[in-house]
Protein backbone atom coordinates (compact mmCIF):
# COMPACT_ATOMS: atom_id res chain seq x y z
CA UNK A 1 0.00 0.00 0.00
CA UNK A 2 1.89 3.19 -0.96
CA UNK A 3 0.82 6.42 0.23
CA UNK A 4 0.22 8.60 -3.13
CA UNK A 5 -0.36 13.04 -3.12
CA UNK A 6 -3.72 12.74 -2.79
CA UNK A 7 -3.65 10.43 0.31
CA UNK A 8 -1.18 12.88 1.62
CA UNK A 9 -3.45 15.97 1.01
CA UNK A 10 -6.67 13.75 2.48
CA UNK A 11 -4.65 12.80 5.77
CA UNK A 12 -3.41 16.41 6.29
CA UNK A 13 -6.65 17.33 5.81
CA UNK A 14 -8.04 15.00 8.78
CA UNK A 15 -5.03 16.31 10.94
CA UNK A 16 -5.75 19.71 10.15
CA UNK A 17 -2.21 20.59 9.45
CA UNK A 18 -2.01 22.58 6.81
CA UNK A 19 0.33 21.55 3.79
CA UNK A 20 1.67 23.91 1.61
CA UNK A 21 1.35 22.01 -2.29
CA UNK A 22 5.49 21.76 -2.10
CA UNK A 23 5.03 19.82 0.87
CA UNK A 24 3.09 16.75 -0.50
CA UNK A 25 5.38 15.28 -2.82
CA UNK A 26 8.13 15.05 -0.14
CA UNK A 27 6.17 14.06 3.03
CA UNK A 28 4.59 11.05 0.00
CA UNK A 29 8.15 9.73 -0.02
CA UNK A 30 8.06 10.28 4.12
CA UNK A 31 5.24 8.63 4.72
CA UNK A 32 6.38 5.80 2.13
CA UNK A 33 9.62 5.34 3.48
CA UNK A 34 7.69 4.77 6.89
CA UNK A 35 5.21 2.58 6.01
CA UNK A 36 7.46 0.12 3.96
CA UNK A 37 9.54 0.10 7.03
CA UNK A 38 6.35 -1.41 9.00
CA UNK A 39 5.52 -3.62 6.40
CA UNK A 40 7.20 -6.54 7.67
CA UNK A 41 4.46 -6.57 10.44
CA UNK A 42 2.68 -8.72 7.76
CA UNK A 43 5.22 -11.57 8.28
CA UNK A 44 3.72 -12.36 11.32
CA UNK A 45 0.67 -14.86 11.51
CA UNK A 46 -1.28 -13.02 13.85
CA UNK A 47 -4.60 -15.21 13.76
CA UNK A 48 -6.20 -16.00 17.47
CA UNK A 49 -3.82 -13.57 19.11
CA UNK A 50 -5.93 -10.75 21.03
CA UNK A 51 -4.80 -6.79 20.44
CA UNK A 52 -3.71 -5.28 23.61
CA UNK A 53 -5.84 -2.89 25.19
CA UNK A 54 -3.92 -2.64 28.55
CA UNK A 55 0.03 -2.81 29.41
CA UNK A 56 -0.66 -4.01 32.88
CA UNK A 57 -3.09 -6.33 33.74
CA UNK A 58 -5.45 -4.09 35.98
CA UNK A 59 -9.07 -3.04 36.56
CA UNK A 60 -9.58 0.46 35.25
CA UNK A 61 -10.54 2.27 38.36
CA UNK A 62 -13.26 3.75 39.10
CA UNK A 63 -14.02 7.20 40.74
CA UNK A 64 -16.99 8.23 42.91
CA UNK A 65 -19.24 10.97 40.92
CA UNK A 66 -18.61 14.01 42.53
CA UNK A 67 -17.38 17.04 42.16
CA UNK A 68 -13.31 17.67 42.51
CA UNK A 69 -12.37 21.55 41.13
CA UNK A 70 -13.98 24.11 39.96
CA UNK A 71 -14.48 27.77 40.26
CA UNK A 72 -11.28 28.55 38.60
CA UNK A 73 -11.96 30.16 35.17
CA UNK A 74 -9.21 32.46 35.58
CA UNK A 75 -6.78 29.45 35.64
CA UNK A 76 -8.46 27.84 32.73
CA UNK A 77 -8.71 31.17 30.89
CA UNK A 78 -4.83 32.30 31.38
CA UNK A 79 -3.33 30.85 28.18
CA UNK A 80 -6.08 31.15 25.86
CA UNK A 81 -4.61 32.72 22.63
CA UNK A 82 -8.07 34.64 22.03
CA UNK A 83 -10.02 35.20 25.32
CA UNK A 84 -12.63 38.08 26.26
CA UNK A 85 -14.80 38.04 29.23
CA UNK A 86 -14.08 34.22 30.08
CA UNK A 87 -14.90 33.18 26.72
CA UNK A 88 -12.71 31.24 24.01
CA UNK A 89 -12.81 33.72 20.83
CA UNK A 90 -13.15 32.04 17.30
CA UNK A 91 -13.65 33.01 13.67
CA UNK A 92 -17.52 32.31 13.10
CA UNK A 93 -19.16 29.15 12.84
CA UNK A 94 -22.39 29.11 12.51
CA UNK A 95 -23.49 32.07 9.61
CA UNK B 1 36.10 20.11 50.50
CA UNK B 2 34.88 18.78 46.77
CA UNK B 3 33.65 20.79 44.65
CA UNK B 4 29.91 20.51 45.50
CA UNK B 5 28.84 20.22 41.98
CA UNK B 6 30.94 16.90 42.03
CA UNK B 7 28.53 15.73 44.00
CA UNK B 8 26.36 12.26 43.61
CA UNK B 9 22.60 13.24 44.90
CA UNK B 10 23.50 10.82 47.64
CA UNK B 11 26.28 12.32 48.72
CA UNK B 12 24.82 15.66 48.34
CA UNK B 13 21.81 14.62 50.65
CA UNK B 14 24.65 13.29 53.91
CA UNK B 15 26.41 16.67 53.25
CA UNK B 16 23.13 18.65 53.56
CA UNK B 17 21.79 16.18 56.44
CA UNK B 18 24.94 16.60 58.31
CA UNK B 19 24.89 20.68 57.72
CA UNK B 20 28.39 20.10 56.10
CA UNK B 21 26.88 22.72 53.38
CA UNK B 22 23.57 24.57 53.21
CA UNK B 23 20.99 24.20 50.75
CA UNK B 24 21.41 28.02 49.41
CA UNK B 25 25.40 27.28 49.11
CA UNK B 26 24.80 24.05 47.04
CA UNK B 27 22.19 25.64 44.90
CA UNK B 28 24.41 28.97 44.17
CA UNK B 29 27.32 26.49 43.04
CA UNK B 30 24.57 24.83 40.40
CA UNK B 31 22.77 28.18 39.55
CA UNK B 32 26.78 29.30 38.83
CA UNK B 33 27.01 26.05 36.86
CA UNK B 34 23.93 26.03 34.94
CA UNK B 35 24.67 29.74 33.80
CA UNK B 36 28.19 28.66 32.81
CA UNK B 37 26.73 25.58 30.58
CA UNK B 38 24.56 27.72 28.31
CA UNK B 39 26.83 26.26 25.43
CA UNK B 40 25.50 22.92 26.07
CA UNK B 41 21.46 24.45 25.12
CA UNK B 42 20.60 22.06 27.64
CA UNK B 43 17.58 24.53 29.44
CA UNK B 44 14.90 26.04 27.48
CA UNK B 45 13.99 27.71 30.89
CA UNK B 46 16.00 28.51 33.76
CA UNK B 47 15.06 29.27 37.16
CA UNK B 48 17.70 30.70 39.37
CA UNK B 49 15.36 33.32 41.30
CA UNK B 50 13.28 29.77 42.26
CA UNK B 51 15.70 27.53 42.96
CA UNK B 52 16.99 30.25 45.80
CA UNK B 53 13.95 30.61 47.40
CA UNK B 54 13.03 27.10 47.61
CA UNK B 55 16.88 26.78 48.93
CA UNK B 56 16.28 28.95 51.61
CA UNK B 57 12.82 27.24 52.67
CA UNK B 58 14.79 24.12 52.84
CA UNK B 59 17.77 25.67 55.16
CA UNK B 60 14.71 27.02 57.63
CA UNK B 61 13.15 23.31 57.49
CA UNK B 62 16.97 21.91 58.26
CA UNK B 63 17.30 24.32 60.96
CA UNK B 64 14.38 22.91 62.94
CA UNK B 65 15.49 19.57 62.31
CA UNK B 66 12.72 18.77 59.83
CA UNK B 67 13.11 17.94 56.10
CA UNK B 68 11.96 15.48 53.14
CA UNK B 69 13.85 12.99 51.22
CA UNK B 70 15.31 15.38 48.82
CA UNK B 71 15.67 18.43 51.11
CA UNK B 72 17.72 21.27 49.59
CA UNK B 73 18.89 19.28 46.55
CA UNK B 74 18.44 20.72 43.25
CA UNK B 75 17.25 18.84 40.50
CA UNK B 76 16.62 19.84 36.55
CA UNK B 77 13.06 18.59 35.39
CA UNK B 78 12.24 17.75 31.76
CA UNK B 79 10.36 20.19 29.80
CA UNK B 80 7.74 18.09 29.58
CA UNK B 81 6.51 18.29 33.45
CA UNK B 82 3.89 20.88 33.85
CA UNK B 83 5.12 23.19 36.87
CA UNK B 84 2.95 25.59 37.96
CA UNK B 85 3.71 29.45 37.15
CA UNK B 86 6.79 28.08 34.95
CA UNK B 87 6.70 27.69 31.27
CA UNK B 88 6.12 24.87 30.38
CA UNK B 89 6.87 24.26 26.14
CA UNK B 90 7.72 20.54 25.47
CA UNK B 91 10.39 21.35 22.91
CA UNK B 92 7.53 22.76 21.16
CA UNK B 93 6.47 26.09 19.20
CA UNK B 94 3.14 25.51 19.83
CA UNK B 95 3.33 25.44 23.89
CA UNK B 96 6.39 28.21 23.53
CA UNK B 97 4.33 30.74 25.87
CA UNK B 98 2.42 28.07 27.81
CA UNK B 99 2.40 28.74 31.59
CA UNK B 100 0.87 25.65 33.65
CA UNK B 101 -1.60 26.57 36.26
CA UNK B 102 -1.05 23.41 37.90
CA UNK B 103 1.59 21.39 38.83
CA UNK B 104 2.36 17.25 37.44
CA UNK B 105 1.96 14.92 40.25
CA UNK B 106 5.28 13.87 39.78
CA UNK B 107 6.91 17.36 40.26
CA UNK B 108 4.95 18.08 42.90
CA UNK B 109 6.25 14.84 44.95
CA UNK B 110 9.79 16.15 44.60
CA UNK B 111 8.80 19.39 45.81
CA UNK B 112 7.07 18.08 48.85
CA UNK B 113 10.32 16.09 49.59
CA UNK B 114 12.04 19.21 49.13
CA UNK B 115 13.77 19.28 46.19
CA UNK B 116 14.90 22.29 44.12
CA UNK B 117 13.95 23.17 40.96
CA UNK B 118 16.96 25.04 38.47
CA UNK B 119 14.98 24.93 35.40
CA UNK B 120 13.33 23.00 32.62
CA UNK B 121 15.51 20.94 30.18
CA UNK B 122 15.27 21.09 26.22
CA UNK B 123 14.38 18.00 24.98
CA UNK B 124 13.16 16.52 21.43
CA UNK B 125 9.40 18.03 20.47
CA UNK B 126 6.74 16.87 21.88
CA UNK B 127 9.38 13.71 23.16
CA UNK B 128 9.41 12.60 19.67
CA UNK B 129 13.10 11.84 18.53
CA UNK B 130 16.12 10.22 19.82
CA UNK B 131 18.76 13.23 19.11
CA UNK B 132 17.13 16.00 20.44
CA UNK B 133 17.67 17.43 17.94
CA UNK B 134 14.01 18.35 17.11
CA UNK B 135 13.18 20.86 19.42
CA UNK B 136 12.02 24.14 18.98
CA UNK B 137 14.96 25.58 21.01
CA UNK B 138 17.48 24.09 19.05
CA UNK B 139 19.43 21.15 19.64
CA UNK B 140 21.48 20.08 22.95
CA UNK B 141 25.24 19.15 22.70
CA UNK B 142 26.67 15.88 24.39
CA UNK B 143 29.04 17.22 26.73
CA UNK B 144 31.49 14.18 25.74
CA UNK B 145 32.96 14.17 22.31
CA UNK B 146 35.35 12.01 20.64
CA UNK B 147 38.61 12.31 21.81
CA UNK B 148 40.72 14.79 20.31
CA UNK B 149 37.76 16.16 18.47
CA UNK B 150 36.05 19.60 18.68
CA UNK B 151 32.99 18.64 17.04
CA UNK B 152 29.61 18.33 18.49
CA UNK B 153 27.80 15.17 19.22
CA UNK B 154 24.43 14.80 19.62
CA UNK B 155 23.24 13.80 23.84
CA UNK B 156 20.38 10.94 22.39
CA UNK B 157 16.68 11.98 23.37
CA UNK B 158 13.87 12.46 23.84
CA UNK B 159 15.58 13.54 27.25
CA UNK B 160 18.39 15.02 25.77
CA UNK B 161 19.02 18.33 27.92
CA UNK B 162 18.22 16.44 31.24
CA UNK B 163 20.67 13.53 30.11
CA UNK B 164 23.43 16.84 29.54
CA UNK B 165 22.69 18.36 32.67
CA UNK B 166 23.31 15.26 34.61
CA UNK B 167 26.51 14.54 32.53
CA UNK B 168 28.24 17.89 32.89
CA UNK B 169 27.18 18.02 36.84
CA UNK B 170 24.97 21.09 36.22
CA UNK B 171 22.23 19.35 38.23
CA UNK B 172 22.72 16.47 41.10
CA UNK B 173 19.85 14.75 38.84
CA UNK B 174 16.92 14.75 36.56
CA UNK B 175 13.46 13.91 35.64
CA UNK B 176 12.95 12.09 32.27
CA UNK B 177 10.26 10.45 30.46
CA UNK B 178 10.62 7.40 28.38
CA UNK B 179 8.05 6.16 25.28
CA UNK B 180 10.13 4.28 23.51
CA UNK B 181 13.81 4.84 25.03
CA UNK B 182 13.70 8.63 25.66
CA UNK B 183 15.42 8.37 29.10
CA UNK B 184 17.96 5.18 28.53
CA UNK B 185 19.04 5.86 24.72
CA UNK B 186 20.53 9.51 26.50
CA UNK B 187 21.52 8.36 29.27
CA UNK B 188 23.50 5.70 27.25
CA UNK B 189 25.56 7.58 25.49
CA UNK B 190 25.86 10.46 28.06
CA UNK B 191 27.81 8.25 30.51
CA UNK B 192 24.64 8.45 33.01
CA UNK B 193 22.15 6.10 34.85
CA UNK B 194 18.51 6.09 33.43
CA UNK B 195 16.23 4.08 34.76
CA UNK B 196 12.19 3.45 33.04
CA UNK B 197 10.05 2.73 35.97
CA UNK B 198 7.54 0.03 35.07
CA UNK B 199 4.31 1.20 33.42
CA UNK B 200 1.87 2.93 36.26
CA UNK B 201 4.90 3.32 38.82
CA UNK B 202 4.72 7.04 38.25
CA UNK B 203 1.92 9.29 37.62
CA UNK B 204 1.37 10.61 34.36
CA UNK B 205 -0.72 13.65 35.51
CA UNK B 206 0.41 16.92 34.33
CA UNK B 207 3.34 15.31 32.14
CA UNK B 208 2.65 16.77 28.68
CA UNK B 209 0.84 13.71 26.29
CA UNK B 210 2.75 11.77 23.49
CA UNK B 211 1.51 8.17 23.58
CA UNK B 212 0.17 7.15 26.84
CA UNK B 213 -0.09 3.98 26.61
CA UNK B 214 3.58 3.89 26.75
CA UNK B 215 5.10 7.22 28.21
CA UNK B 216 6.48 7.41 31.98
CA UNK B 217 8.38 8.92 33.68
CA UNK B 218 11.79 8.04 35.44
CA UNK B 219 14.77 9.40 36.88
CA UNK B 220 18.67 10.47 35.09
CA UNK B 221 21.20 10.11 37.40
CA UNK B 222 24.98 10.19 37.98
CA UNK B 223 24.61 6.76 39.89
CA UNK B 224 22.15 3.54 40.57
CA UNK B 225 21.42 4.70 44.54
CA UNK B 226 20.68 8.15 43.19
CA UNK B 227 18.11 6.66 40.80
CA UNK B 228 16.59 4.24 43.60
CA UNK B 229 16.60 7.68 45.76
CA UNK B 230 14.86 9.99 43.12
CA UNK B 231 12.40 7.18 41.80
CA UNK B 232 11.27 6.60 45.10
CA UNK B 233 10.31 10.14 45.72
CA UNK B 234 8.96 10.73 42.05
CA UNK B 235 6.80 7.66 42.31
CA UNK B 236 3.55 7.52 43.89
CA UNK B 237 0.08 5.67 43.20
CA UNK B 238 -2.35 8.65 41.97
CA UNK B 239 -6.09 9.18 41.91
CA UNK B 240 -5.37 11.85 39.25
CA UNK B 241 -4.03 9.10 36.83
CA UNK B 242 -6.58 5.92 36.25
CA UNK B 243 -3.53 4.01 35.05
CA UNK B 244 -1.23 4.87 37.94
CA UNK B 245 -1.12 1.25 39.71
CA UNK B 246 -1.72 0.46 43.51
CA UNK B 247 1.71 -1.13 44.75
CA UNK B 248 3.42 -0.29 47.60
CA UNK B 249 6.73 1.82 46.61
CA UNK B 250 9.49 0.31 48.45
CA UNK B 251 12.60 1.53 49.95
CA UNK B 252 14.90 0.76 46.61
CA UNK B 253 17.94 1.69 48.30
CA UNK B 254 18.10 -0.52 51.32
CA UNK B 255 18.24 -3.70 48.71
CA UNK B 256 20.93 -1.91 46.11
CA UNK B 257 24.00 -3.55 47.62
CA UNK B 258 22.36 -7.57 48.22
CA UNK B 259 24.18 -8.52 45.36
CA UNK B 260 23.32 -10.92 42.37
CA UNK B 261 24.63 -14.01 44.07
CA UNK B 262 22.12 -16.60 42.65
CA UNK B 263 20.19 -14.27 40.42
CA UNK B 264 18.87 -15.90 36.63
CA UNK B 265 20.24 -13.41 34.23
CA UNK B 266 18.44 -14.10 30.81
CA UNK B 267 20.32 -13.44 27.73
CA UNK B 268 17.89 -12.70 24.58
CA UNK B 269 19.85 -13.94 21.51
CA UNK B 270 17.36 -11.79 18.96
CA UNK B 271 19.32 -8.86 20.44
CA UNK B 272 22.81 -9.81 18.64
CA UNK B 273 21.54 -7.94 16.06
CA UNK B 274 22.89 -7.79 12.10
CA UNK B 275 25.91 -5.64 11.53
CA UNK B 276 26.14 -4.84 15.47
CA UNK B 277 29.34 -2.94 16.31
CA UNK B 278 31.75 -5.22 17.80
CA UNK B 279 32.31 -2.84 20.58
CA UNK B 280 28.90 -2.75 21.58
CA UNK B 281 29.43 -6.69 21.03
CA UNK B 282 32.37 -6.54 23.11
CA UNK B 283 30.95 -4.89 25.95
CA UNK B 284 28.09 -7.29 26.29
CA UNK B 285 30.38 -9.97 26.86
CA UNK B 286 32.09 -7.91 29.61
CA UNK B 287 28.93 -7.33 31.14
CA UNK B 288 27.46 -10.63 31.16
CA UNK B 289 31.10 -11.37 32.92
CA UNK B 290 30.68 -9.71 35.32
CA UNK B 291 27.57 -10.58 36.57
CA UNK B 292 28.78 -13.98 36.53
CA UNK B 293 31.77 -13.22 38.56
CA UNK B 294 29.74 -12.12 41.17
CA UNK B 295 27.59 -15.47 41.36
CA UNK B 296 24.68 -14.15 39.07
CA UNK B 297 23.20 -17.67 36.61
CA UNK B 298 23.54 -16.80 33.28
CA UNK B 299 20.74 -18.53 31.10
CA UNK B 300 20.09 -17.90 26.82
CA UNK B 301 16.71 -16.65 26.71
CA UNK B 302 14.49 -16.00 23.27
CA UNK B 303 12.39 -12.97 22.45
CA UNK B 304 11.29 -14.17 19.24
CA UNK B 305 9.21 -10.95 18.31
CA UNK B 306 11.76 -8.74 18.87
CA UNK B 307 12.55 -7.17 15.26
CA UNK B 308 9.10 -5.78 14.83
CA UNK B 309 8.77 -4.20 18.09
CA UNK B 310 9.98 -1.19 16.87
CA UNK B 311 7.53 -1.50 13.39
CA UNK B 312 4.96 -2.04 15.66
CA UNK B 313 6.18 1.42 17.89
CA UNK B 314 5.72 3.49 14.97
CA UNK B 315 2.05 2.33 14.60
CA UNK B 316 0.80 2.59 18.08
CA UNK B 317 3.30 5.79 19.33
CA UNK B 318 1.96 7.93 16.09
CA UNK B 319 -1.65 6.50 16.36
CA UNK B 320 -1.65 7.63 19.86
CA UNK B 321 -0.01 10.59 19.35
CA UNK B 322 -2.30 11.91 16.69
CA UNK B 323 -5.03 11.57 19.07
CA UNK B 324 -3.36 13.37 22.11
CA UNK B 325 -2.36 16.25 19.92
CA UNK B 326 -5.56 17.05 18.53
CA UNK B 327 -6.33 19.04 21.57
CA UNK B 328 -3.59 21.77 19.91
CA UNK B 329 -5.89 23.86 18.15
CA UNK B 330 -5.05 27.22 18.48
CA UNK B 331 -8.48 27.33 20.98
CA UNK B 332 -7.61 27.24 24.35
CA UNK B 333 -4.46 27.23 25.02
CA UNK B 334 -0.64 27.54 22.57
CA UNK B 335 0.18 29.00 19.43
CA UNK B 336 -2.55 31.03 17.20
CA UNK B 337 -1.93 31.90 13.92
CA UNK B 338 -2.99 35.41 12.34
CA UNK B 339 -4.40 35.85 9.33
CA UNK B 340 -6.73 32.75 9.81
CA UNK B 341 -9.92 33.08 7.99
CA UNK B 342 -12.15 30.52 9.08
CA UNK B 343 -12.01 27.87 11.72
CA UNK B 344 -10.93 25.41 10.07
CA UNK B 345 -7.91 28.35 8.75
CA UNK B 346 -7.57 28.41 12.46
CA UNK B 347 -6.90 24.90 13.09
CA UNK B 348 -4.83 24.43 10.22
CA UNK B 349 -2.48 27.16 10.55
CA UNK B 350 -2.00 26.54 14.19
CA UNK B 351 -0.46 23.35 13.74
CA UNK B 352 1.22 23.91 11.11
CA UNK B 353 2.90 26.63 12.05
CA UNK B 354 3.06 25.33 16.01
CA UNK B 355 4.03 22.20 14.77
CA UNK B 356 7.54 20.82 13.74
CA UNK B 357 8.88 18.56 11.09
CA UNK B 358 9.26 15.02 12.95
CA UNK B 359 5.61 16.11 14.82
CA UNK B 360 3.99 16.55 11.74
CA UNK B 361 5.00 13.67 10.24
CA UNK B 362 4.29 11.01 13.40
CA UNK B 363 0.75 12.69 13.35
CA UNK B 364 0.56 12.00 9.54
CA UNK B 365 1.72 8.26 10.17
CA UNK B 366 -0.99 8.40 13.09
CA UNK B 367 -3.66 9.72 11.18
CA UNK B 368 -3.18 7.57 8.38
CA UNK B 369 -2.93 4.01 10.32
CA UNK B 370 -5.94 5.08 12.09
CA UNK B 371 -7.98 6.33 9.32
CA UNK B 372 -10.95 4.25 7.78
CA UNK B 373 -9.73 1.60 5.81
CA UNK B 374 -6.65 1.15 7.22
CA UNK B 375 -7.40 0.88 11.09
CA UNK B 376 -7.15 -3.42 11.08
CA UNK B 377 -4.53 -3.53 8.65
CA UNK B 378 -1.89 -1.41 10.60
CA UNK B 379 -3.16 -0.34 13.83
CA UNK B 380 -5.03 -3.35 15.11
CA UNK B 381 -2.25 -5.68 13.91
CA UNK B 382 0.63 -3.50 15.79
CA UNK B 383 -1.58 -3.98 18.76
CA UNK B 384 -1.73 -7.82 18.00
CA UNK B 385 1.79 -7.98 17.30
CA UNK B 386 2.15 -5.49 20.74
CA UNK B 387 0.65 -8.92 22.71
CA UNK B 388 2.80 -11.09 21.30
CA UNK B 389 6.05 -8.85 22.08
CA UNK B 390 4.75 -9.04 25.63
CA UNK B 391 4.21 -12.42 25.49
CA UNK B 392 7.41 -13.08 24.99
CA UNK B 393 9.20 -11.38 28.38
CA UNK B 394 6.71 -13.35 29.74
CA UNK B 395 7.83 -16.89 28.59
CA UNK B 396 11.37 -15.71 29.61
CA UNK B 397 10.55 -14.91 32.37
CA UNK B 398 10.12 -18.34 33.40
CA UNK B 399 13.69 -18.91 32.91
CA UNK B 400 15.58 -15.95 34.22
CA UNK B 401 14.84 -13.20 36.97
CA UNK B 402 16.25 -9.77 34.69
CA UNK B 403 17.79 -9.50 31.08
CA UNK B 404 20.86 -8.13 30.21
CA UNK B 405 21.40 -6.16 26.87
CA UNK B 406 23.26 -3.42 25.40
CA UNK B 407 21.46 0.08 25.79
CA UNK B 408 22.14 0.92 22.14
CA UNK B 409 23.40 0.40 19.52
CA UNK B 410 26.38 2.95 19.34
CA UNK B 411 27.55 5.69 20.86
CA UNK B 412 26.88 8.99 20.00
CA UNK B 413 26.47 10.24 16.82
CA UNK B 414 27.26 13.74 15.18
CA UNK B 415 24.79 16.26 14.87
CA UNK B 416 22.95 16.27 11.71
CA UNK B 417 24.16 13.00 10.78
CA UNK B 418 20.15 11.29 10.82
CA UNK B 419 18.28 14.03 10.74
CA UNK B 420 17.61 13.42 6.79
CA UNK B 421 16.65 9.76 7.28
CA UNK B 422 13.60 9.05 9.74
CA UNK B 423 14.23 5.01 9.93
CA UNK B 424 17.66 5.13 10.50
CA UNK B 425 16.97 7.84 13.52
CA UNK B 426 13.98 5.42 14.67
CA UNK B 427 16.56 2.42 14.62
CA UNK B 428 18.06 4.39 18.12
CA UNK B 429 15.59 2.68 20.01
CA UNK B 430 15.94 -0.97 19.00
CA UNK B 431 17.14 -2.26 22.48
CA UNK B 432 14.73 -0.40 24.15
CA UNK B 433 11.34 -0.03 23.01
CA UNK B 434 10.34 -3.86 23.37
CA UNK B 435 10.45 -2.88 27.47
CA UNK B 436 7.77 0.19 26.70
CA UNK B 437 5.46 -2.13 24.39
CA UNK B 438 5.69 -4.41 27.39
CA UNK B 439 5.59 -1.65 30.03
CA UNK B 440 8.79 -3.17 32.00
CA UNK B 441 11.17 -1.60 34.27
CA UNK B 442 14.29 -1.10 32.81
CA UNK B 443 18.15 0.79 33.68
CA UNK B 444 20.74 1.80 31.21
CA UNK B 445 24.07 1.99 33.34
CA UNK B 446 27.46 3.45 31.58
CA UNK B 447 29.43 0.72 31.30
CA UNK B 448 32.47 1.63 29.13
CA UNK B 449 33.85 3.28 26.25
CA UNK B 450 34.68 3.54 22.74
CA UNK B 451 38.05 3.01 21.56
CA UNK B 452 37.29 7.23 20.50
CA UNK B 453 36.19 7.41 24.49
CA UNK B 454 32.72 7.87 24.23
CA UNK B 455 30.12 6.44 26.44
CA UNK B 456 28.25 3.07 26.26
CA UNK B 457 25.13 1.69 28.36
CA UNK B 458 24.41 -1.73 29.70
CA UNK B 459 20.96 -2.37 29.67
CA UNK B 460 19.10 -4.42 32.69
CA UNK B 461 15.38 -5.07 31.90
CA UNK B 462 12.97 -6.45 34.88
CA UNK B 463 9.55 -7.50 35.50
CA UNK B 464 7.00 -5.74 36.09
CA UNK B 465 7.25 -3.33 39.46
CA UNK B 466 10.31 -5.32 40.41
CA UNK B 467 12.51 -2.44 39.82
CA UNK B 468 13.91 -2.86 42.86
CA UNK B 469 15.71 -6.13 41.35
CA UNK B 470 16.55 -4.41 38.31
CA UNK B 471 18.24 -1.73 40.33
CA UNK B 472 20.29 -4.28 42.86
CA UNK B 473 22.08 -5.87 39.19
CA UNK B 474 22.07 -2.37 37.77
CA UNK B 475 24.11 -1.95 41.08
CA UNK B 476 26.20 -5.23 40.06
CA UNK B 477 27.20 -3.55 36.78
CA UNK B 478 27.99 -0.33 38.21
CA UNK B 479 30.64 -1.95 40.74
CA UNK B 480 32.31 -4.32 38.27
CA UNK B 481 31.97 -1.51 35.18
CA UNK B 482 33.67 1.52 37.53
CA UNK B 483 32.98 4.13 34.84
CA UNK B 484 33.91 7.03 36.09
CA UNK B 485 34.89 9.18 32.57
CA UNK B 486 33.43 13.18 33.38
CA UNK B 487 34.03 15.43 30.24
CA UNK B 488 36.37 17.76 30.01
CA UNK B 489 34.25 20.94 30.86
CA UNK B 490 34.67 22.41 27.20
CA UNK B 491 31.56 24.33 27.06
CA UNK B 492 33.84 26.69 29.77
CA UNK B 493 35.68 28.08 27.80
CA UNK B 494 33.40 28.36 24.79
Amino acid sequence: MSVDKDTVRRIAKLARIALDEGRVEPMAQELNGIMAWVEQLNEVDVTGVAPMTSVVAQKLKMRDDVVTEGGNADALMANAPGGEDNFFVVPKVVE
Amino acid sequence: MTNPTDFTLAEARDAVRAKKISSVELTNAFVGAVEAARPLNAFVTETPERALEMAAVSDARIAKGEGGALEGLPLAIKDLFCTKGVRTTAGSNILSNFVPQYESTVTQNLWDAGAVMLGKTNMDEFAMGSSNESSHFGPVFNPHRSRGSNANLVPGGSSGGSAAAVSANVCLAATGTDTGGSIRQPAAVTGIVGLKPTYGRCSRYGIVAFASSLDQAGPMTKTVRDAAMLLRAMASVDPKDSTSVDVVVPDYEASLESGVKGLRVGIPKEYRIDGMSPEIEALWTKGIEWLRAQGAEIVDVSLPHTKYALPTYYIVAPAEASSNLARYDGVRFGHRAKDIGDITGLYEKSRAEGFGKEVQRRILVGTYVLSSGYYDAYYIRAQKLRTLVAQDFGEAYKKCDVLLTPATPGPAFAVGAKSDDPVAMYLNDVFTVTVNLAGLPAISVPSGLTADGLPLGLQIIGKAFDEATVLRAGRALEVAANFNAKPAQWWRAA
